[in-house]
């Protein structure tokens, strides 16, 4: 079975967001738990 | 179509000839590959979150005698380290063979697995169970899983090496920021063994995500507009060095030597920074303002990995290294100073930036090893050189531990017993100043013959 050639955009954009979005939670909820702490 | 050998059919879904990308493919595709599983094995620096919760399995609110003491648990992080650099050191030359889905697929069944089985050794409460699981198995896929998509990365981006391993190495930063989080939110729902169990089939899926969009390029494809350099360059070979004659040469152990030492000066700090951060400033910077602090440093961490690695494709790699030192030098001498000040703002500063430069020194080093010895074995190398990572991460804690006792005990003040300890960092970070002088051209006799090299591989 052949590997899928052509890339398309939502395919890309779904790769990025399946990675960047955990990431971004990840990021945010860091940074609420640390400035939490300050007030 | 697919740009396919004459073994593929033999080789199956894994091999690296099924992964050979076809025309059309976008290479900005590889690293999400790869963030996929550097996201998930960056858990490790998360892995204390468990400690407390561990310590109380059978108490429940309190330990009780039979429970598992902080120390025996000290050991799943120290042996999952130490199995890292194993299987990075052992494991590299096969990685290189084997390309990077079936590394990845492999990694993914040792770090998910590793979960699973230390799930079952915290159900019935056998700690053996939790080194093998998470500690070796774990520990494994670990090291598979670091280097596995380092000289992919390389081969898509022959133009911005530095930025895509950065890109990867950034997400093993990027993985604490959401393993902390979702371990205490999975322990709440099912406690320890289910968290585990539940992270293990969570972190195997995602990773194979990565193992099935990521391929390699066709032989002799190039990005657009991009002509590969056809003689050697200042410290950019277009030579390769194999694995085994990289050992050979001094150029290698001055490298092993300068990630030694850039992460012994950044690892001790980092484990000591919420303890060193209020005992320097007793009554000003709280518990609470610590955990902020240490919270600020990681995220120096990640992003320095991402910028300087970037950073590396434009000044040269010899040159970061030289700012990392340098200004390392500098920042460590004046800490202590700003804890005499009292400048909250200086000290963290100045750590932030220390921090930016320990993560920057394991992004960039990648690409320098390709500068060096060329891409062939690239992966192979790294794996190797990343033992220098786990001797580091077991002196840099001891002397920033044992200094900070032995200043105590001699009757010098909290507040001032880092002191010496920066001072010492700081020398520290001066021999690797030298070591990076050093660092020269790899010479000629070490290069591979062009017929010596066994079927060019792709990525």
């Amino acid at each position: 079975m052949a590997e899928p050639s052509a890339t398309s955009t939502g395919q890309l954009v779904a790769a990025w967001a399946f990675v960047g979005i955990p990431l971004a939670w990840g990021i945010v909820m860091t940074v609420k738990n640390a400035s939490a702490l300050f007030y | 179509m697919t740009q396919r050998t004459g073994t593929a059919a033999s080789g199956g879904w894994l091999s690296r000839e099924r992964t050979v990308a076809g025309p059309g493919f976008n290479r900005w595709m590889v690293p999400p590959a790869a963030l996929c599983i550097h996201l998930c094995i960056g858990q490790v620096y998360a892995f204390s979150v468990f400690n407390k919760p561990m310590t109380m399995l059978i108490g429940g609110t309190e330990p009780a005698a039979a429970d598992w003491t902080i120390s025996e648990l000290g050991w799943i992080f120290s042996i999952a380290i130490l199995f890292l650099g194993l299987a990075a050191a052992f494991g590299g030359t096969w990685v290189e063979r084997v390309g990077p889905r079936k590394t990845m697929a492999t990694a993914a069944c040792l770090f998910g697995g590793g979960f699973v089985v230390a799930s079952l050794g915290v159900v019935w409460h056998q700690l053996w169970l939790v080194y093998l699981g998470y500690g070796v198995l774990g520990g494994c896929g670990l090291g598979l899983g670091y280097i596995s998509p380092v000289k992919t990365l390389m081969t898509w981006f022959p133009d911005r090496p530095g930025m895509a391993t950065g890109m990867a190495i950034m997400g093993f930063g990027g993985g604490a920021f959401i393993a902390s989080p979702l371990s205490v939110l999975l322990m709440s729902q099912f406690g320890v063994s289910g968290a585990f169990l539940a992270l293990g089939l969570i972190y195997f899926t995602y990773m194979m995500v990565g193992a099935i969009i990521v391929r390699v390029p066709a032989r002799d494809w190039l990005p657009e507009g991009y002509t590969p350099p056809r003689t050697s360059k200042g410290m950019i070979t277009t030579a390769n060095v194999h694995v085994d004659e990289a050992l050979k040469t001094r150029q290698f152990w001055l490298l092993w030597g300068i990630l030694f030492l850039n992460v012994t000066a950044g690892i001790g700090v980092l484990g000591q920074a919420s303890l060193m951060s209020q005992e320097m400033f007793p009554g000003t910077i709280t518990a609470a303002a610590a955990a902020g602090f240490v919270g600020l440093l990681s995220l120096f961490n990640m992003a320095g990995r991402f910028f300087w690695a970037s950073t590396s494709d434009y000044i040269g790699r010899k040159p970061t290294y030289m700012i990392f030192f340098a200004l390392g030098v500098v920042l460590y001498a004046l800490v202590p100073t700003a804890g005499n000040m009292g400048s909250i703002v200086f000290f963290v500063a100045a750590y932030a930036v220390i921090l930016s430069m320990y993560g920057g020194g394991f992004a960039t080093i990648p690409a320098y090893l390709k500068d060096v010895f060329g891409k062939d074995y690239v992966g192979a190398i790294h794996g190797r050189l990343l033992t220098a990572w786990s001797a580091a991460g077991i002196v840099g804690p001891v002397l920033v531990n044992y200094l900070r006792e032995f200043q105590i005990d001699a009757g010098v003040p909290k507040a001032d017993a880092y002191t010496v300890t920066m001072y010492i960092m700081a020398g520290l970070l001066a021999i690797g100043l030298v070591l990076n002088f050093l660092m020269s051209p790899v010479h000629r006799k070490h290069h591979m013959q062009a017929d010596a090299r066994a079927k060019p591989l792709a990525a």
